[in-house]
């Protein structure tokens, strides 16, 4: 039930973000994590993004996402 | 707080031939280490990890599934509530099919309730200003993970001035579950592969008297397979060293203060208290209930609600599986009397659920 996915967020509205993931884009709520900015990957959880990713680490989320569409 | 390890999940091979190096230095029969999260009993099941590692390193599944410690009387009381027609029940999926003493919500959902599945908790809101004149009743589930966004919908209802929106809490906190499985003189664990994402809000400190008080190496672990064998090598490796730390393997994300912002919202409407877990018993300060400030946003004090404390007697192991103590195969109502598709305890609900997991990847 700890499940969260890495996603992108490509709309920002205050604390109302549209995330992205290969795929998919949903909306998520960025209360949690004040410091966000349009482009940031965050982890998301339950429909909040719960962490921020360093942008140094952005290549290692694009390497999971493929990982994630090979899986199909 | 030492904290040290690769970001970088490295390849499979190389972990595996690390691992088994360093199991043979070792030189011991047998090491176990638990997964806590049930996410991990997910990913190592799927991934047949436990196959890949030497003979004597077990995996063993941990109390880290949300859905599998909810006490059956929270079921029933949220089915007696699902049962009220001035009454909505919304909840996360996972919590439709776990048995309470008599019924599921999937079961008073069928019978005409209204129960509804949602991803996230705020969807409540919209459902409440949907339904006027019925109050909308959020099931709160989940580890410290989930917590803060239970919070939030509390906030959000009381920014609004929402009157028919309550969280029924059923919230629990992982360290102090730890604390007694550490505890237990009955258990062997040599050491714990800490859960990533609850580690995302709470950082690393929590866990520091597994090494202080207990010294059993520890390891905040991500999720991919890669990230499990790497943080499997790290424990090994400090076993060697006589060492006890919390790592953190899931540098990524989990940052060693963690969320603060996160816990700030937990705390402004949360204190914690005692709870109950299914197949424990209560664990001290391992619950949250809403403080005085939200109390109107409270499905306890708003329905007055008692929480039956018993357990009923079903023959099910499940409590001693989320200790550690029994593999799923050895309950004598695994896949006979109980499967996922006619499950008796939470551990086969789940699909998180060590009983599960062992049915669906472990034939």
């Amino acid at each position: 039930m700890c499940l969260a996915v890495p996603a992108r967020i490509i709309e920002l509205d205050g604390a109302r973000a549209t995330v992205e993931v290969p795929g998919n884009r949903f909306s998520a709520d960025v209360s949690l994590v004040p410091a966000v900015k349009l482009g940031d990957y965050v982890l998301v959880h339950a429909g909040f993004a719960i962490e921020r990713y360093r942008p140094e680490d952005a290549e290692e989320i694009l390497r999971l996402h493929e990982d994630m569409e090979n899986a199909g | 707080m030492p904290v040290s390890g690769d970001a970088r999940p490295a390849n499979v091979e190389r972990l595996l031939e690390d691992i088994r190096t360093q199991f043979r230095k070792l030189r011991r029969e047998t090491v176990r280490l638990m997964e806590v999260c049930g996410t991990h009993t997910m990913s190592i099941a799927r991934a047949g990890l436990k196959s890949l590692l030497p003979e004597g390193l077990k995996l063993v599944s941990g109390p880290g599934c949300p859905v599998c410690v909810t006490p059956t009387g929270t079921i029933d009381a949220a089915c007696e509530l699902a049962r009220r027609d001035d009454v909505v029940i919304t909840t996360f999926g996972d919590m439709m099919r776990v048995p309470g003493s008599r019924t599921t919500l999937e079961g008073v959902k069928a019978a005409g309730a209204d129960v509804r599945v949602v991803y996230s908790p705020l969807k409540s809101m919209e459902i409440a200003a949907a339904t006027p004149g019925r109050t909308v009743v959020f099931l709160g589930v989940g580890f410290e993970t989930t917590a803060p966004a239970i919070a939030r919908l509390i906030q959000a209802a009381a920014q609004a001035g929402t009157a028919n929106m309550a969280v029924l809490p059923a919230n629990k906190l992982i360290p102090p579950a730890l604390r007694v499985i550490a505890s237990d003189p009955e258990l062997r664990v040599d050491g714990f592969l800490l859960p990533g994402h609850v580690s995302v809000i709470i950082g690393a400190e929590p866990y520091r008297f597994l090494a202080d008080e207990f010294r059993r190496p520890s390891v905040i672990t991500g999720f991919e397979p890669e990230d499990v064998l790497e943080a499997t090598a790290m424990i090994l490796e400090q076993m060697l060293l006589g060492n006890a730390e919390v790592q953190n393997q899931y540098k990524r994300v989990v940052h060693p203060e963690g969320n603060p912002e996160a816990r700030r919202r937990l705390d402004e409407v949360f204190r914690t208290a005692d709870a109950s877990w299914r197949g424990f018993g209560v664990i001290p300060g391992s619950g949250l209930v809403v403080r005085d400030a939200f109390a109107r946003w409270d499905a306890v004090r708003r329905f007055d609600i008692r929480i039956a404390p018993e357990e009923p007697e079903t023959g099910c192991l499940c409590g001693d599986v989320l200790k550690g103590k029994v593999n799923p195969r050895d309950c004598p109502l695994f896949g006979t009397r109980c499967t996922p598709a006619s499950a008796v305890g939470p551990c086969m609900v789940s699909s998180e659920g060590a009983c599960a997991a062992s049915f669906r990847f472990e034939q």
